[in-house]
C-alpha cells in the first residue's frame, strides 16, 4: 500500500493506520469518531500555533510554541491515522479534505491568536485539559488510544508547566501585561466549558474513552491555583454556544481551514 | 550507578546479526547516537525471508522517524536481507530512561548535555544541575525549555559562557 501522503518525508514512509502498531486492527466507527475529536482539537490548535513562528514576542517563543505545535501535529496524525483506519481513509485525507462541518474539535481551539496573553491563556485552557484527559485515557481499554495518550501525556505535560510559568509572568509583570492577561482569561474562558460536555458517543463508548465531565473538577483545581498564585480572578463569563462535536463551528475555523488545506488541495496528491 | 536500560539485543543468533545492521543506523539529528543508544529501536524479528522491525519515536512528532525508518530499511538491505518492514510502536512509551549510557557519554562528548535524573513519576518543581558539556560546571541555567529539536532545550553555561543543548528528560 502506497498511499499518497502531504507529510511524507520519504516516498513510502507516510504513517500510515498500520503504522499505529499497538492495535493492528481497524477502529471501529464509534472509536473512529472519538478519535477524530481528539485530532481535531489537536490539529486546529497546532495550526493556530504555527502562526507565531516569527512573530512571537521573544525568539526563544517562536521556538516554543513551534515545538508545542509539532508535538500537537504528531498527536493529531496517530489520532487520525486511526479515526481514518475504520474507513481506508489516510491522515491527509481527513486534514485536508474535509470542510468546516465534518470537523469535530471543540470552539476553544478555533479561537484566534490575539494578542500574545490570549495565545497563553487558551494554551493554558487546553494544556491543562489534555493533561486531564491523556492522563485518564492512557487506562482506555482500547490499546491504541492508550498507547497515543501515554506518549502525549508526557509532551502536554510541559505544554502545561510552559503555559503556567508565562501566565505568572504577565500577571504578576507590568500594568499592561498584567491587564492584558486579565482580559485575555476573560476572552477565552466562555469556550472552556464545551471541553467538559458529555454526548451519547462518549458515554456509549465506556471504558475505551474518557468521560470529559470527569474531568472537570480536576481542571477546576489546577486553574484555580495557577490563578491564585498570579492573583488573578477566575473570569465570571457566561459559556458561549459550542456544538463543535457536531460539526457547528464559528466563522473563524472556515478562515484557518482554507490556510490549512489550499496547498493540498490545489495540487491533490503531491509529495515532497 | 543507575541500572542500564533492558537489553533489547536478540538471543537468538540469526535475529541478533539482524539487530546489529539496524543498530548501526544514528538519529539524523543527532548523528552521534545510533538508534540502539537512543532506546529507538525496539526489536528485531527473523520471520523467513523477511526482517521485521520495530521503532518507536521519542517524541509523538518527532520528524527524524520517517528518516530513520528509512535508513534501517536501506542498512539491511545492504547488508543482503531483501525484504524488510520497519513498523512505528507508540506502546510502551519512550523514556530518556531507555537511554545506554554509552550513549549518554557520546552525547556529552558531542557537546549535548545528557538528560540528569530520571523520568519522574509525578511532577518534580526541583530542578536538577545540568553539568555544561564544555566545562563541566553546573553553574549553568535554562535559556529556553523548547529547543533546536523536540527532544532538547536550550541552556547557558555561567562559567564559559557558552551556550548548549540539554537532552530534556522524558
Amino acid at each position: 500500500m502506497n498511499s499518497d501522503s502531504a507529510t511524507r518525508i520519504t516516498p513510502g514512509n507516510a504513517l500510515r493506520p498500520e503504522d499505529i502498531a499497538a492495535a493492528q486492527t481497524r477502529a471501529d466507527p464509534d472509536t473512529a469518531a472519538y478519535a477524530l475529536r481528539l485530532g481535531d482539537d489537536a490539529l486546529v490548535l497546532a495550526q493556530r500555533l504555527g502562526w507565531w513562528i516569527s512573530r512571537a514576542p521573544e525568539l526563544e517563543e517562536d521556538v516554543a510554541l513551534g515545538n508545542i505545535a509539532l508535538d500537537l501535529i504528531g498527536h493529531a496524525r496517530s489520532f487520525l491515522s486511526y479515526a481514518g483506519s475504520a474507513d481506508g481513509r489516510t491522515e491527509d485525507d481527513l486534514a485536508y479534505w474535509r470542510d468546516e462541518t465534518e470537523f469535530r474539535s471543540v470552539h476553544l481551539v478555533e479561537q484566534p491568536n490575539g494578542d500574545f496573553a490570549r495565545t497563553i491563556a487558551r494554551q493554558l485552557a487546553v494544556s491543562c485539559y489534555q493533561f486531564g484527559l491523556y492522563s485518564a485515557l492512557q487506562h482506555s481499554t482500547d490499546p491504541t488510544l492508550s498507547a497515543i495518550a501515554a506518549k502525549a501525556v508526557k509532551e502536554v505535560d510541559y505544554h502545561r508547566d510552559h503555559s503556567i510559568q508565562w501566565v505568572l509572568r504577565l500577571a504578576l509583570g507590568t500594568d499592561e501585561s498584567r491587564r492584558r492577561m486579565i482580559r485575555a482569561l476573560e476572552l477565552t474562558w466562555p469556550y472552556v466549558g464545551e471541553l467538559f460536555d458529555d454526548d451519547e458517543l462518549v458515554v456509549s463508548l465506556g471504558g475505551r474513552a474518557v468521560l470529559p465531565s470527569s474531568l472537570k473538577a480536576a481542571f477546576d483545581r489546577d486553574i484555580a491555583a495557577v490563578l491564585r498564585e498570579a492573583e488573578v480572578e477566575l473570569p465570571a463569563v457566561p459559556p458561549a454556544p459550542g456544538g463543535g462535536r457536531q460539526g457547528r463551528h464559528s466563522e473563524h475555523l472556515g478562515y484557518l481551514l482554507a490556510e490549512m488545506q489550499v496547498l493540498a488541495r490545489q495540487h491533490p496528491g503531491a509529495a515532497w | 550507578m543507575r541500572p542500564e536500560p533492558p537489553v533489547l539485543r536478540p538471543a537468538d543468533p540469526a535475529a541478533a546479526a539482524a539487530w546489529d545492521v539496524a543498530a548501526t543506523v544514528c538519529d539524523p539529528e543527532i548523528p552521534v547516537l545510533t538508534i540502539e543508544d537512543l532506546g529507538v529501536l525496539r526489536r528485531v524479528e527473523i520471520s523467513g525471508d523477511r526482517v521485521e522491525v520495530a521503532i518507536t519515536p521519542t517524541y509523538s512528532g518527532c520528524p527524524a522517524m520517517d528518516a530513520i525508518r528509512s535508513d534501517v530499511t536501506a542498512a539491511l538491505r545492504a547488508a543482503g536481507y531483501p525484504a524488510v518492514s520497519v513498523s512505528l510502536e507508540l506502546a510502551p512509551a519512550w523514556t530518556t530512561d531507555w537511554m545506554s549510557s554509552a550513549g549518554k557519554a557520546k552525547l556529552d562528548a558531542y557537546g549535548i548535555a545528557p538528560p540528569s535524573g530520571r523520568a519522574a513519576a509525578g511532577p518534580v518543581r526541583v530542578g536538577l544541575s545540568v553539568k555544561c558539556p564544555q566545562c563541566s560546571s553546573l553553574n549553568t541555567h535554562e535559556l529556553t525549555r523548547f529547543g533546536s529539536t523536540s527532544c532538547k532545550a536550550l541552556w547557558v553555561c555561567g562559567e564559559c559562557r557558552e551556550p548548549f543543548d540539554y537532552f530534556k528528560v522524558l
